[in-house]
């Protein structure tokens, strides 16, 4: 497989490609299970024995457990996938992307209401601050 | 013979959604994205298109990485509302039109576009919120829907060129039919914007701009920008904007920019809208 791609320097930035798709599938795919109304039920009911369900690794299965946002990225997960999981908690968008940046949910929504993320020093790590 | 006179391009992010829903449109937050709909509205009402093509992606609804069609057309006469995790929106049911749309696929496929067909296919927002943007809450939608579902979700996208070639390809196909029919191309998603890591937030307008300029500047540059590009320069979720080229593609050289709105944010997204019409 391909293993020299020039998106790889971009910072803070997980691209679902090949190898991410196979390392978190089953991770996904318990995601996925949270749309159907039944599954969400029985993960409410008992999270640990409905995680038995999917042959998630004990990694992955301590970052659901633990709502680890950026752990869930890092070990296979694409967001629109591990948002299903922060629908279920009731959480948005700003709380998540504050929780994977490292602010709270109230400074992230700050930050995009004055303009989002800043460009200068954000395309390339070398640049990184 | 059925005519292809107009595109639009627009983010289709949830929250926007969420806010018609709940009835949120007049709040601070949001009513600066709102006021600039109206205009968007008014053109929907004047120009009544039988049926839009609304080219979007599916967020893990109707596929899932069990199955990643990269180009998929709904043939159905009805699509439902998909559960996306907080119960189906409350929005009508989006009526097809099986006709055209076979019509379609049949075209492109002899055409040599391998079309992914689908006769089930449940539509979240990146569908329905566009929709809402450009028609409010009606009873019923007011025009017939064809989707096309876009594969943006897992790496590699659809290139752009092949977008915009697609969308050459269903302007023949359209105007191949034999009905009267006032057709409009929707292409959805983006502006740019990045959902996740480290880097979530990340917002640039000055590409944002660019993009929406070029439209009808620079339709060559658009078409050539890299996967990397978009991640890089509009974010990770900004690749989304590749639909938008399938929009484009589906236009005349020389359509005109009849109105633009770009405002930040919608939730984490740039938030842009332009329409374009083919002359005469």
């Amino acid at each position: 497989m391909k293993q020299d791609r020039q998106y790889s320097d971009i910072p803070g930035t997980y691209v679902f490609d090949p190898h991410h798709s196979m390392q978190g599938y089953q991770l996904n795919m318990f995601c996925m299970s949270l749309n159907n109304p039944d599954n969400r039920d029985k993960f409410r009911q008992d999270e640990v024995a409905y995680l038995d369900g999917f042959p998630l690794t004990p990694e992955q299965r301590q970052a659901v457990l633990t709502r680890d946002w950026l752990g869930l990225l890092q070990l296979g997960g694409n967001i629109y996938y591990t948002f299903k999981l922060a629908i279920f908690d009731r959480r948005s968008m700003q709380y998540v992307g504050g929780a994977m940046s490292g602010v709270t949910e109230q400074e992230f929504t700050d930050m995009m209401i004055t303009g989002g993320r800043a460009v200068e020093g954000n395309l390339y790590t070398s640049e990184e601050k | 013979m059925a005519n292809l006179f107009a595109g639009v391009g627009t983010s289709h992010v949830p929250g926007i959604g969420a806010a018609v829903d709940h009835e949120k449109t007049q709040l601070p937050y949001w009513k600066t994205l709102f006021d600039g709909y109206g205009p968007a509205r008014e053109w929907m009402e004047r120009e009544q298109p039988d049926v839009v093509i609304i080219v979007y992606n599916d967020h893990a609804s109707a596929f899932s990485l069990e199955l990643i069609p990269t180009f998929a057309m709904g043939v159905a006469a009805e699509f439902q509302p998909a559960d996306e995790g907080y119960g189906p929106r409350q929005v009508p049911v989006v009526e097809g039109h099986p006709e055209l749309a076979w019509h379609i696929c049949e075209s492109l496929i002899m055409d040599e576009f391998d079309m992914t067909i689908a006769n089930k296919m449940p539509v979240d927002h990146g569908l329905t919120v566009p929709l809402s943007i450009m028609c409010g809450q009606p009873e019923a939608w007011p025009c017939k829907v064809i989707p096309l579902a876009v594969n943006v979700i897992q790496y590699p996208q659809p290139r752009g060129s092949r977008c915009f070639a697609l969308g050459k390809a269903i302007r023949a196909a359209v105007e191949s039919f034999d009905e009267d029919l006032k057709v409009a191309v929707w292409g959805t998603g983006g502006m740019s914007h990045q959902l996740q890591g480290e880097r979530a937030g990340f917002v640039n307008e000055h590409f944002d701009t660019a993009f929406l300029n070029d439209l009808t500047a620079n339709k060559e540059r658009l078409i050539n920008i890299g996967h990397t590009e978009y991640m890089r320069e509009a974010g990770s979720e900004g690749a989304e904007l590749v639909m938008w080229l399938i929009m484009l593609g589906a236009l005349d050289k020389d359509a005109k920019e009849v109105y633009r709105h770009y405002h930040v944010p919608a939730s984490n997204t740039a938030a842009g809208l332009i329409i374009l019409e083919n002359p005469g």
